[in-house]
C-alpha cells in the first residue's frame, strides 16, 4: 500500500511548490488563447446589444450629429402607442398560429416519409424546397396566389360556385394569409429535423410498444415517438417561435402592414419607425422590448419542456 | 394450455430467404431455445411467433388457435429484448405496468389528464400498481421502483423487462438473446433466475440465443438453425451424442466435434470404424479420443500446442496425410505433451459418428447395408 501511493505523493508535492507562479502564467495563456473568441463576441453580439440599449434612452435620429439622452422617453411613447399594442397582438397571434401548425405539420409528413421508401428522396426535397427559396421572391409568388381577381386561390372558389375573398387586402383574413405562408415556408425545416429524430429511435422500442398492447396510431405516438424525439421536438419550437416572432419579409411584400394594421407586427413596427421615419431612438427601444420578449420565451419554454423532456 | 404449433413457415427479404420450410412444435409449459449463428433466422422465427412479423406462408397455432391474422396485443405473448428495450422516459414502475395499462384501461382512460377523472380509472390503477408491485418483489427491483432505466444497471435493467413481460402473466414468453448485453458472470448468475422463473410460473418458453452453453444449460429442448433451416430439434443431451448432422455436431459442445474427411483415412481405420461407402466425414469428441504411442495407432500426428486449462488439458494434433488438426482432451494427471512430439490417436468404432457429404448422418441402419469391402 505504502508503495504504491508513494509515488503519487511525490507527484503531488513536486506539483505544489511552484503552483502559484504556474497558475498566473496559465491563467493568462488561457486569456491570450480565448481571445480571439471573447473580442469576435464583444464586437459582433454583446457590442450591439449594448448599443441598442443605449440608443433606446436617446432622441437620436438617423444621420443626425447630435442626440441627447431622454430617459425612458421613448418606451412611455411606445406602451402609450396603440399600434404598438397592436402589432404586438398580431405577432403573439401569428406566433400561437405558426408554431402549432408549423410542428404538427412538419411531424405527421416526417412520420408519413419514414413510413415508406417510396420516393422518399424526392418528396423530402420537394417539401424542403420552401425552406431554400427567398422568401421575399416566394412572397411575390403567394401575392400573386392569393391576387383577388386574378389569384389561383380566388379562381379555385369561383370554380367551386363560392364568391371570392380579398385574402390579403382584408382585415379578417390578411393576418390568417400571411400564417399560412409562415407555416408553409417552414414545417420543411421542421420535418428534416423530424426525421433525423425519427432515425434515431431504435426499432425494438417499437417492438416492444408493439408486444405491450400500444398498436394503435395514437398509442405509439405518445409511448414511443414523442417521448423519443422530445428534445428535438423542443428544438423545434424554440427555433421556430423565434422565427415567427421575427415575421418581416411577408408583411414587407404583401400587405407593408395593413389593412388598417391588421397585419404589423413588431418586426415591421420596427423597421417603419427606423428606417422610414429615421427615429433610431425609438426604434432602439422597440427592438429592446423585442429581444426582451424573445428571451423571455426562450427561457420559458426551455424551462417548461425541460421538466418533461428526456434526454437520455 | 399453451402449445405454439409452427407448419412451414417461410419468410424472405427481397432475394434472400431468411426461412425456409420452418415446422415445430413447443408443447405447454416447455422451455425450447432456439439456437444458431447470427442471420440464421432464429430471431425472424420468434418475431413471426410474437406477430411482429408476418410469414410469407406457412401457419402459426398458439394455444390450438390459429394466430396467423392476429396482432401480437391478441396472441397472449410476451416478449424480452436484447437490448430491453425499456421506454427511457417512463419509471421502472411504469415500464412494468404498461401492459396491464394498455389491456385493461379504455383509450378515454388513458387520455392525459383526462383519463384520471373518467369512472373506474382510479380502481384499475390501484390494481395495475398492487400487481406491478407484487412482479418487483419476485424479481428483487422493487427498491427501484421510481427510477428511470437509465439509472440502473444492466442486470436491473434486464429484471425490469423480465417484470414487464411477466406481469401480465402471458401463456408464452419470448426472448431474444435477452442475456447477450450483460457481463459474463451475471448472464450466468441471470440464466439460473431464469430457469427457476420457467419453474415457478409454468408457461412456454421459446428462447433465442447464439450461444450453446445457454441453450444446453436452459433448455428442455433445443432447436438448431442454421441458414433458415430448422437442422435438428432434440434434448440437449441427444444433441451432443446423437446429432443429425454435422453442423449440429460442431455447434453443440467445446472445444468443437473433430471432423476428418474419410478420405484422409487408410483403409484399416475405414474397417475398424465401420465407415459406411456414404461417410464422408467421420466425426468424434475430444473426450473419446486417447492418445497413445505412434506405433499402437492407425490415426498419427504431431503435437501442435497443448492447452492447460486446470483440470482439463487439450492437445491439438496435427494430423499426418493433410487430414487437418484435431482437439483431444486429457486430464492434469496424462502425461504432458510437448510441441513437435509424434503421437498416435485411438478412438474406438462406437464414438465415432459418421456424416454423408451433405453433413447429414450416416444412420446404422445404412451402415451395415454397405460395409467398405
Amino acid at each position: 500500500m505504502t508503495a504504491l501511493s508513494s509515488p503519487r505523493n511525490a507527484i503531488s508535492a513536486a506539483g505544489a511548490r511552484p503552483a502559484s507562479a504556474s497558475k498566473q502564467r496559465g491563467d493568462r495563456r488561457g486569456w491570450l488563447y480565448s481571445a480571439p473568441a471573447v473580442v469576435t463576441m464583444g464586437v459582433l453580439l454583446f457590442g450591439p446589444l449594448l448599443a441598442v440599449m443605449l440608443f433606446s434612452l436617446t432622441d437620436w435620429q438617423l444621420g443626425q450629429e447630435q442626440f441627447s439622452f431622454i430617459g425612458a422617453r421613448n418606451f412611455q411613447e411606445l406602451f402609450a402607442d396603440t399600434v404598438f399594442w397592436k402589432s404586438l397582438r398580431n405577432t403573439f397571434l401569428y406566433v400561437l398560429l405558426v408554431v402549432p401548425g408549423t410542428v404538427i405539420l412538419g411531424l405527421i409528413v416526417a412520420v408519413l416519409l419514414e413510413s415508406s421508401n417510396e420516393l422518399k428522396g424526392l418528396y423530402r426535397t420537394a417539401h424542403f424546397i420552401p425552406v431554400m427559396a427567398a422568401t421575399s421572391a416566394m412572397a411575390i409568388v403567394w401575392g400573386t396566389m392569393l391576387h383577388p381577381t386574378i389569384g389561383l386561390f380566388n379562381h379555385i372558389l369561383y370554380g367551386l360556385g363560392y364568391s371570392g375573398v380579398s385574402w390579403l387586402r382584408d382585415e379578417h383574413t390578411a393576418l390568417l394569409a400571411l400564417v399560412l405562408i409562415g407555416i408553409w415556408q417552414g414545417f420543411g425545416y421542421a420535418m428534416v429535423l423530424f426525421i433525423a429524430g425519427l432515425k434515431a429511435i431504435p426499432q425494438n422500442l417499437y417492438d416492444a410498444a408493439e408486444i405491450d398492447g400500444a398498436d394503435s396510431v395514437m398509442d405509439r405516438m405518445r409511448l414511443v415517438v414523442l417521448p423519443m424525439i422530445g428534445p428535438v421536438l423542443m428544438f423545434v419550437m424554440v427555433v421556430t417561435a423565434v422565427r415567427a416572432f421575427s415575421v418581416f419579409d411577408t408583411v414587407r411584400v404583401l400587405t407593408a402592414g395593413g389593412p388598417n394594421y391588421s397585419t404589423d407586427v413588431l418586426l415591421y413596427r420596427l423597421n417603419t419607425e427606423s428606417f422610414d421615419y429615421l427615429r433610431t431612438g425609438y426604434g432602439a427601444a422597440l427592438t429592446v422590448v423585442f429581444l426582451g420578449i424573445v428571451i423571455a420565451i426562450t427561457l420559458l419554454q426551455a424551462k417548461i419542456m425541460d421538466r418533461r423532456v428526456h434526454y437520455s | 394450455m399453451a402449445t405454439i404449433e409452427i407448419l412451414g413457415i417461410e419468410k424472405r427479404y427481397g432475394d434472400t430467404s431468411v426461412l425456409k420450410n420452418v415446422s415445430l412444435s413447443v408443447e405447454d409449459g416447455e422451455f425450447l431455445t432456439l439456437v444458431g449463428p447470427s442471420g440464421c433466422g432464429k430471431s425472424t422465427l420468434l418475431r413471426i411467433i410474437a406477430g411482429l412479423e408476418a410469414p410469407d406462408a406457412g401457419a402459426l397455432r398458439i394455444a390450438d388457435r390459429d394466430v396467423a391474422k392476429d396482432r401480437p396485443k391478441q396472441r397472449n405473448v410476451a416478449m424480452v429484448f436484447q437490448s430491453y428495450a425499456l421506454y427511457p422516459h417512463l419509471t421502472v414502475l411504469d415500464n412494468i405496468v404498461m401492459p396491464l395499462r394498455m389491456r385493461r384501461l379504455t383509450a378515454a382512460q388513458r387520455f392525459p389528464l383526462l383519463g384520471r377523472w373518467m369512472p373506474g380509472t382510479r380502481r384499475i390503477e390501484r390494481e395495475i400498481r398492487a400487481e406491478a408491485e407484487q412482479v418487483a418483489s419476485i424479481l428483487g427491483v422493487e427498491p427501484l421502483l421510481a427510477r428511470k432505466p437509465g439509472q440502473l444497471s444492466g442486470g436491473q435493467r434486464q429484471r425490469v423487462a423480465l417484470g414487464r413481460a411477466m406481469v401480465r402473466q402471458p401463456a408464452v414468453f419470448l426472448m431474444d438473446e435477452p442475456l447477450s448485453n450483460l457481463d459474463a458472470k451475471l448472464r450466468v448468475q441471470m440464466r439460473s433466475e431464469i430457469m427457476a422463473l420457467h419453474r415457478q410460473i409454468g408457461a412456454t418458453f421459446v428462447y433465442v440465443t447464439h450461444d450453446q452453453a445457454e441453450a444446453m444449460t436452459m433448455s428442455d429442448r433445443v432447436a438448431v438453425m442454421m441458414e433458415g433451416e430448422l437442422l435438428q430439434v432434440a434434448a440437449p443431451e441427444q444433441l451432443y451424442s446423437d446429432p443429425d448432422d454435422l453442423r449440429v455436431a460442431e455447434m453443440i459442445g467445446s472445444p468443437q466435434i473433430n471432423a476428418v474427411p474419410v478420405h484422409a483415412l487408410n483403409r484399416q481405420l475405414c474397417l475398424a470404424w465401420q465407415l459406411s461407402q456414404d461417410t464422408a466425414v467421420a466425426a468424434f469428441r475430444p473426450e473419446n479420443a486417447i492418445i497413445t504411442r505412434p506405433a499402437d495407432a492407425m490415426l498419427n500426428g504431431t503435437v501442435a500446442v497443448s492447452e492447460h486449462l486446470g483440470a482439463d488439458v487439450f492437445v491439438h494434433v496435427r494430423l499426418d496425410g493433410d487430414a487437418g488438426t484435431i482437439v483431444i482432451r486429457t486430464d492434469r494427471t496424462s502425461p504432458r505433451h510437448t510441441a513437435g512430439t509424434a503421437v498416435g490417436v485411438s478412438v474406438e468404432g462406437r464414438h465415432v459418428l459418421r456424416f454423408d457429404a451433405k453433413k447429414k448422418r450416416c444412420r446404422p441402419s445404412q451402415d451395415h447395408g454397405a460395409l467398405v469391402a
